[in-house]
C-alpha cells in the first residue's frame, strides 16, 4: 500500500462457496466473470476467488458445469442496530473512501409498501358466467393514442358505405397491453436491443428506444418503436422521427426523478457513437431538464414542434416519474397536446442512478396511476390521451391490477431484462454485465443471442398475454377494454382508509 | 373544487383553417410561392408552406409573419430530398427551423427562442436578433445571427466526424453561452460592444466538446469551470476566415476589420467533466 | 372520520404576458392589450386569462375601488360582503361589472365593484389607510365563504376569469369601455389548480398587480414567511406569495424594485465573492437577511402599480421576457412578436439579463422615483 493510500473498510457483498468434491478446475467461471472473481492458482492446482469483486449475479453459479458452486450473501455483520444497518454504514464508508456520489442501477430495492400485493381480483360467481379463455374469444388488442369525444358520420342507411367525417389523431395499435420501456442502445447491448425491438414486431407491440437513437439497420422495426427525444437528444433526426410509430417525450424517470441521465464516455464505443452522432469516447450527458422546456407551455411547444416535425401523423407520449403532483401535471401535459402520458413510478429501473435519488425521490406508481386516472376523469378529459404506466411491473397480475385502476397499458423494462437474463445485481451502471445485457464490452456482449433473447422475450409475452386472458375470463370479461379503469373488479387488503382512497377501491368485503 | 370548468380547449388546433380554404393564400409563380401570413395560426402557415411546396415551389417567400412557430419544421421530403429556401419578412415564432431537414431559412426581422432547435442540416440566417436557446442539440448546418442573442446559446450542441454544426453571432450573448457543448464551432463577435466588455456568465460550463472562439474582452471569472483558453492555430483562423466572409458578406460588414480583432478560443478541459463526481 | 392535514396546493402554471404603459399618462383603450395577447394564444390554454388597468376611473380616482368576485352567485356572500363593507368603510358607490353575455366564457360568477373610502374605529385608526384595505381584504378573503376580493387599488381594476384573452376581454368589454395608462394581461396555463375565476391573474393587493409565467418552486417558504406579516394566501396559486411580498417590501419597508429584485432574483455567491468589499457586505446582508423572499425556480413577473411598472426574471431566467419602447411606450411581453404585432416599428428592443428589472415610469414621477432610490441605495 502506498503512503497516504486509503485501505479499504468495506466488507465484501457476497461469500461464493466452492465444492471442491464437484469443481474440475474446467476454469468456467474464471471466464465467466467480468469482475474477474475467480482465478486459478497452478501451485495448488486449485481455483481461488476474490469475493470484493463479488456482485452476486450468479452466472457461474448457472455457468459451472458441476454446478460446485454457491454464491450467497456474505453473513458477516456489524452489531445488530435497526438505524445504522449494514447498507448504511456500508455505503457511507464508500463515500468516506472516494468523495463521490453513490451510483447503482436498476430500481428502487427499499421496502416501500407495494400495494399489488394488497390488491385482489374479483371473479365471476353465480350471478354472471366466468368465460373460459381457452375456447372462446378473449380480446387484448389496444388503441394508444388520443380519441374525440364524439364521432360524426355520414349515414345513408348502407352499413358497408359509412363515411367517418370527424378528423382522427393518429392512434397505434397493440396486439397486448404490455410495451417494452425505454432502454437506448448504450445503457444496453445492441443485441439486448435488438432482442427487444424484434420482440416487439412478432408479437405485434411496441418496444421503446430510449435516448441513444436507433440504429440505420434496426430502422425497419420503425412501426414497432416509440423513439424517445430527451433532454440530451442524441441521435434525434428527421428520419429517425418519422420512421417510428411513436414519439415519446422523455421529462422524467421513476428511477431517477429531477435528474439528467449520465452515458460515461467508456461506453461511447464506435458503433454507439455513430447512433448518437456524437463522437467516440465523449460522456454522453442528458442534461437534467430538456433546455427548450422549462414550464408547461413549453411542453406544449415541443410537443407540435414533433408534430410539425412529422406531419401530424404519430401520435406524441410524454413520459413523467410519478411525483407528487403528478395528476395536476398529467392534465397539463394532456391540455399541451400530449395523446399518450407515461407515468414511471417509485420502483421504475434505471441503468445508472444516483443511488440516493433511486432509493428516495418519488411516488409508488400505483397511487400516481390512481390519482392520474381519477384527475382526468373529473375533467373530462381521460379520452384526450392513453395511460401507459411504467415501474416495477412484476408479473401479469400486475398488469391486470393497473389496468383496472385505469391504465391503458403497462410499459415492462425490468421484468424484460430478467426474461433475457438479468438477475439484478444492481450494477448496470459499471458497464459489466455478465448477462451481456448492460454492457458495451463486445466480449461480453455476444454472450446474449439475440435470437433466443427474442424467443424469451415473446415467450414472456405470450405467458403473461395467457394468464391475463385467464384472469379476465374469471371476472366473466372478453374484452380488454372492458377491465380498463373497472376498479369495481378490485378490492384492498390491509390497507389504511386514505390508502383505499386514493386508489379509488373498496376494502376486501365492502 | 370542479375541474370541469372551462372544458377542453385546444391551444393550437382550435379553429384552424383546412388548407383548402386558405390557398388562395399563396400565389405561386414558376418555382417561387408568396404567402401572405398576416393572421394564420402556426399550423395553417405551415400547412400553407408544405402545400407550396408539393405544388412545387423551391422558394417561398412569408410576408407579415408576426410569432408563427416551427418555420421549415414541416419540411421533411426524404424522396427525393428536397432543398427549399424560405424567405421570412417579419418576426417568427419560437422554433425557427427546429429539426430543420436542410433547408434555408432567410429572416429579415428579429428571431425568438429556439431557433435551429436539433435543427439537422441546413442553413438559418437572422437579419437581426435572436432569443434564448438559440442553436440547441444543432447537429450539423449553419447559423447566422447579425445582432445579440439571448440565454443558453448553443446548449448541447453536438458534431460528429465531419457534421459540424456552426454558429455565428455578430453582437453578444447572455449567460450560460455554449452550456454543455458536446460540439460543433461558435463564434461570437462583439460587434456591438465598442470597448465594452460581454457581459455573459457561466460560458461553457459543463462543455465538453467543440469549440467557442469570443473576440471582445471575457474575464477568467465569466467562463464555466469546464472550460479553458487555448491558443489559436492556423485550422482556427481558416475556419474563422470561411465563416467571417461569409457572415459579413450577408450582412455587410468589413470581413478583414473584424478579423483584425483579438480572438479567444476556449475548449473543454476534459471530454468527461463530471467523471470524478461518482463512487462505483 | 378520519383527520388529516391537507396543505392546500398551490398552482403550477405558464403563460404569456404582456404589460404597455404609456409614461406620459395618456389614457388609450384596452384593443391593443388584447390584440398582442391574441397573437400570443399558444402560451396558454383557454383556462384562464386577465387584466388589469390604471387610471380607469377618473371620477372615483381617491376611493379604492373594490373588485369583488362571488363564487357561483352566491348572494348570501355578497349580501355579507355588503353588511361587511357598510361596516367598515363609507361606500360611495356600487354596482354590478357590466359583462357582455354574449362572450363565449364558461360559468362566469357574479362580479361587483365598490368605491369606499376606509371608516376606522378604535385601535385600527392608528392603521394607515393602505394597510387597513389590506386588513379588510384579507378578512373578507378568508372569512367569508364565496367571496373573493380581487382588486383594491384606487382609480384601477383587475378583469380576469376563465377562457382565452380575447374571450375575457369581451366579456368585461375592455376594449370599448374603459381606458388606462397602464394595462397588464395574462393568459394562463394552469396545470395544478382547476380552471377557475379566481385563480387568473393578475393577482393585486391595493394598486399592486401581478401577472406571472412560471412555478415558483420557493413558495411554501415565501408563503410561510409572508404569513408572519399578515399576508395570507386564499387563491390558490405561487402568484399571490409575489404580489404579497412586493407590498411588503416596496410599500411597507420603502424598498425600491432596484433593490426588490436583488431580494426575488439574488446576485450567486459566486459573484457575490469577487466584488469589492462594500458590494459584497451589502448583497451578503440582503441576501442574509432576506433569505425567506428569494423567489426560486423558473418565473417571469410584470408588476405594476400607479406611476410605475416593471418586469423582471428568475435569476438564472428560466422564463423568457423582451421589452421594447416606441416613443412614451413602453412594452413587456412574453415574446417579442406579440409587441410587433400590435406596434410593428419599434423604437428599441431589448432583453435584460435574468434577475435585473425593466422598469417604466410616469416621466412626471421618474425623477421623485429616482431620487429616492438612490438615496435607498447609498444608506445601504
Amino acid at each position: 500500500m502506498l503512503e497516504g493510500e486509503i485501505h479499504s473498510h468495506l466488507l465484501p457483498d457476497f461469500i461464493i462457496e466452492r465444492r471442491e468434491d464437484r469443481c474440475i478446475r474446467c476454469r468456467v467461471c474464471e471466464r465467466q466473470c467480468g469482475f474477474n472473481v475467480h482465478w486459478y492458482d497452478e501451485e495448488t492446482d486449485s481455483m481461488k476467488e476474490d469475493e470484493m469483486k463479488c456482485v452476486g449475479c450468479q452466472r457461474c453459479v448457472v455457468m459451472c458445469p458441476t454446478k460446485a458452486l454457491i454464491v450467497k450473501p456474505y453473513p458477516g455483520d456489524y452489531r445488530a442496530n435497526a438505524n445504522w444497518t449494514k447498507e448504511r454504514i456500508l455505503d457511507l464508508k464508500k463515500q468516506a473512501e472516494t468523495g463521490g456520489v453513490l451510483l447503482t442501477g436498476t430500481g428502487n430495492d427499499k421496502p416501500f409498501r407495494i400495494y399489488w400485493d394488497h390488491i385482489v381480483l374479483n371473479a365471476s360467481q353465480v350471478t354472471n358466467p366466468s368465460i373460459d379463455p381457452l375456447r372462446e374469444p378473449m380480446e387484448l388488442r389496444t388503441f394508444l393514442g388520443r380519441k374525440p369525444d364524439k364521432l360524426e358520420i355520414e349515414f345513408n342507411g348502407d352499413l358497408d358505405d359509412v363515411e367517418i367525417k370527424t378528423e382522427l389523431s393518429p392512434n397505434v395499435m397493440i396486439e397486448t397491453p404490455i410495451v417494452f420501456s425505454a432502454m437506448s442502445y448504450g445503457a444496453i447491448s445492441y443485441q439486448a436491443f435488438k432482442a427487444l425491438a424484434m420482440a416487439a414486431n412478432e408479437y405485434g407491440t411496441l418496444f421503446n428506444t430510449g435516448e441513444g437513437g436507433l440504429p440505420r439497420e434496426l430502422r425497419k422495426y420503425g412501426k414497432n418503436a416509440i423513439v424517445q427525444c430527451a433532454s440530451g437528444r442524441f441521435g434525434v433526426d428527421p428520419e429517425y422521427l418519422n420512421c417510428a410509430a411513436v414519439i415519446e417525450i422523455k421529462i422524467g424517470q421513476g428511477a431517477k426523478p429531477g435528474i439528467g441521465g449520465h452515458l460515461p464516455g467508456e461506453k461511447v464505443t464506435e458503433p454507439i457513437s455513430i447512433t448518437r452522432m456524437i463522437p467516440e469516447g465523449t460522456d454522453a450527458l442528458s442534461p437534467a431538464p430538456q433546455h427548450d422546456i422549462y414550464s408547461i407551455e413549453d411542453l406544449s411547444m415541443l410537443i407540435y414542434a414533433l408534430k410539425e416535425a412529422t406531419d401530424y401523423e404519430k401520435p406524441v407520449c410524454v413520459k413523467i416519474a410519478a411525483v407528487h403532483n403528478a395528476a395536476a401535471i398529467a392534465s397539463g401535459m394532456v391540455r399541451a397536446g400530449a395523446d399518450i402520458i407515461a407515468l414511471d413510478g417509485l420502483r421504475g429501473g434505471t441503468g445508472a442512478a444516483p443511488k440516493i435519488i433511486r432509493d428516495n425521490v418519488g411516488i409508488p406508481i400505483e397511487m400516481a396511476l390512481a390519482s392520474v386516472d381519477q384527475r382526468l376523469r373529473e375533467e373530462g378529459i381521460r379520452n384526450k390521451a392513453s395511460i401507459l404506466v411504467a415501474g416495477g411491473f412484476r408479473c401479469s397480475a400486475d398488469i391486470v391490477k393497473a389496468i383496472a385502476l385505469g391504465a391503458d397499458a403497462v410499459y415492462i423494462g425490468t421484468a424484460a431484462l430478467v426474461a433475457m437474463g438479468c438477475t439484478l445485481c444492481q450494477k448496470c451502471h459499471t458497464g459489466i454485465c455478465n448477462w451481456g445485457i448492460c454492457t458495451q464490452d463486445p466480449n461480453l456482449a455476444k454472450r446474449l443471442n439475440p435470437e433466443i433473447a427474442k424467443k424469451r422475450l415473446v415467450n414472456l409475452l405470450r405467458a403473461w398475454s395467457l394468464e391475463i386472458k385467464e384472469m379476465l375470463g374469471g371476472m366473466g370479461i372478453n374484452a380488454i377494454e372492458s377491465l380498463r379503469g373497472n376498479r369495481e373488479h378490485l378490492r384492498g387488503v390491509g390497507l389504511e382508509d386514505w390508502e383505499l382512497e386514493v386508489l379509488g377501491i373498496k376494502g376486501a368485503g365492502e | 373544487m370542479r375541474y370541469s370548468i372551462g372544458g377542453f380547449r385546444d391551444l393550437f388546433l382550435e379553429g384552424v383553417r383546412s388548407v383548402k380554404e386558405l390557398k388562395h393564400r399563396v400565389v405561386l409563380e414558376g418555382e417561387v410561392a408568396e404567402v401572405d401570413a398576416k393572421g394564420l395560426s402556426h399550423k395553417e402557415l405551415n400547412d400553407l408552406t408544405r402545400y407550396a411546396v408539393i405544388q412545387g415551389a423551391k422558394k417561398v417567400i412569408m410576408k407579415n409573419v408576426f410569432g408563427q412557430r416551427y418555420i421549415g419544421t414541416r419540411l421533411y421530403f426524404p424522396n427525393p430530398k428536397k432543398k427549399i429556401e424560405i424567405e421570412i419578412h417579419g418576426f417568427p415564432g419560437n422554433d425557427l427551423g427546429a429539426f430543420l431537414d436542410g433547408h434555408k431559412v432567410i429572416v429579415y426581422g428579429n428571431a425568438q427562442d429556439g431557433v435551429g432547435n436539433t435543427m439537422d442540416d441546413g442553413e438559418i440566417i437572422v437579419h437581426g436578433r435572436a432569443g434564448d436557446v438559440v442553436a440547441m442539440s444543432m447537429r450539423g448546418g449553419r447559423i447566422l445571427i447579425r445582432d445579440d442573442v439571448g440565454y443558453r446559446t448553443a446548449i448541447h450542441m453536438k458534431e460528429y466526424k465531419e457534421k459540424v454544426p456552426v454558429l455565428v453571432i455578430g453582437g453578444t450573448a447572455q449567460d450560460f453561452f455554449g452550456e454543455y457543448m458536446a460540439g460543433g464551432r461558435v463564434i461570437l463577435l462583439g460587434l456591438n460592444l465598442g470597448n465594452k466588455p460581454h457581459r455573459a456568465r457561466y460560458i461553457g460550463t459543463g462543455m465538453h466538446g467543440g469549440i467557442m472562439y469570443i473576440r471582445g474582452k471575457v474575464e477568467q471569472w465569466q467562463l464555466g469551470k469546464e472550460v479553458g483558453m487555448v491558443d489559436m492555430d492556423e485550422g482556427d483562423w481558416k475556419l474563422l476566415e470561411k465563416h467571417i466572409t461569409d457572415f459579413s458578406n450577408e450582412f455587410g460588414f468589413n470581413a478583414d476589420e473584424i478579423l483584425g480583432g483579438k480572438f479567444l478560443k476556449l475548449k473543454p478541459v476534459t471530454k468527461r467533466p463530471y467523471g470524478k463526481i461518482y463512487a462505483y | 372520520m378520519r383527520r388529516r392535514v391537507v396543505l392546500p396546493d398551490k398552482d403550477h402554471h405558464a403563460c404569456g404576458l404582456f404589460g404597455v404603459m404609456d409614461r406620459s399618462g395618456k389614457r388609450f383603450s384596452g384593443e391593443m392589450v388584447v390584440k398582442a395577447m391574441k397573437n400570443m394564444r399558444v402560451r396558454g390554454n383557454g383556462l384562464g386569462a386577465g387584466f388589469a388597468a390604471y387610471g380607469i376611473y377618473p371620477e372615483y380616482k381617491d376611493y379604492y375601488a373594490l373588485h369583488v368576485m362571488y363564487q357561483d352567485w352566491d348572494e348570501e356572500a355578497k349580501r355579507e360582503v355588503d353588511r361587511f363593507l357598510d361596516l367598515n368603510f363609507d361606500v360611495v358607490h356600487t354596482e354590478e361589472i357590466p359583462v357582455n353575455l354574449e362572450a363565449r366564457v364558461s360559468d362566469p360568477p357574479l362580479f361587483w365593484r365598490y368605491f369606499v373610502a376606509p371608516s376606522k374605529k378604535g385601535d385600527e385608526k392608528k392603521l394607515s389607510d393602505d394597510d387597513y384595505v389590506v386588513k379588510k381584504v384579507m378578512e373578507i378573503n378568508t372569512g367569508i365563504k364565496n367571496a373573493y376580493v380581487i382588486s383594491s387599488g384606487k382609480d384601477m381594476g383587475v378583469f380576469k376569469g376563465v377562457g382565452f384573452p380575447e374571450e375575457i376581454a369581451e366579456y368585461f368589454m375592455l376594449e370599448s369601455e374603459y381606458k388606462g395608462y397602464i394595462w397588464v394581461a395574462h393568459s394562463r396555463f394552469p396545470t395544478n389548480t382547476p380552471g377557475w375565476w379566481g385563480g387568473a391573474h393578475p393577482f393585486c393587493i391595493l394598486d399592486w398587480t401581478v401577472v406571472h409565467n412560471g412555478e415558483i418552486s420557493s413558495y411554501g417558504t415565501n408563503k410561510r414567511y409572508l404569513e408572519m406579516y399578515g399576508y395570507y394566501c386564499t387563491l390558490l396559486t405561487d402568484t399571490e406569495v409575489m404580489a404579497y411580498a412586493v407590498d411588503l417590501l416596496m410599500r411597507k419597508q420603502g424598498l425600491p424594485i432596484e433593490i426588490v429584485s436583488k431580494i426575488f432574483a439574488s446576485p450567486m455567491w459566486d459573484h457575490i465573492d469577487i466584488m469589492d468589499e462594500k458590494k459584497k457586505k451589502f448583497y451578503t446582508t440582503l441576501r442574509m437577511v432576506y433569505a425567506p423572499l428569494l423567489i426560486n425556480g423558473p418565473w417571469t413577473i410584470i408588476v405594476a402599480r400607479h406611476g410605475e411598472m416593471f418586469g423582471i426574471t428568475d435569476r438564472i431566467r428560466l422564463r423568457p421576457i423582451t421589452s421594447g419602447e416606441k416613443g412614451d411606450i413602453l412594452f413587456i411581453s412574453s415574446e417579442e412578436s406579440a409587441i410587433r404585432a400590435v406596434s410593428p416599428e419599434l423604437d428599441s428592443v431589448f432583453t435584460p439579463m435574468g434577475g435585473e428589472p425593466v422598469i417604466g415610469r410616469l416621466k412626471k414621477e421618474e425623477k421623485k422615483i429616482e431620487e429616492k432610490v438612490s438615496e435607498v441605495i447609498e444608506g445601504a
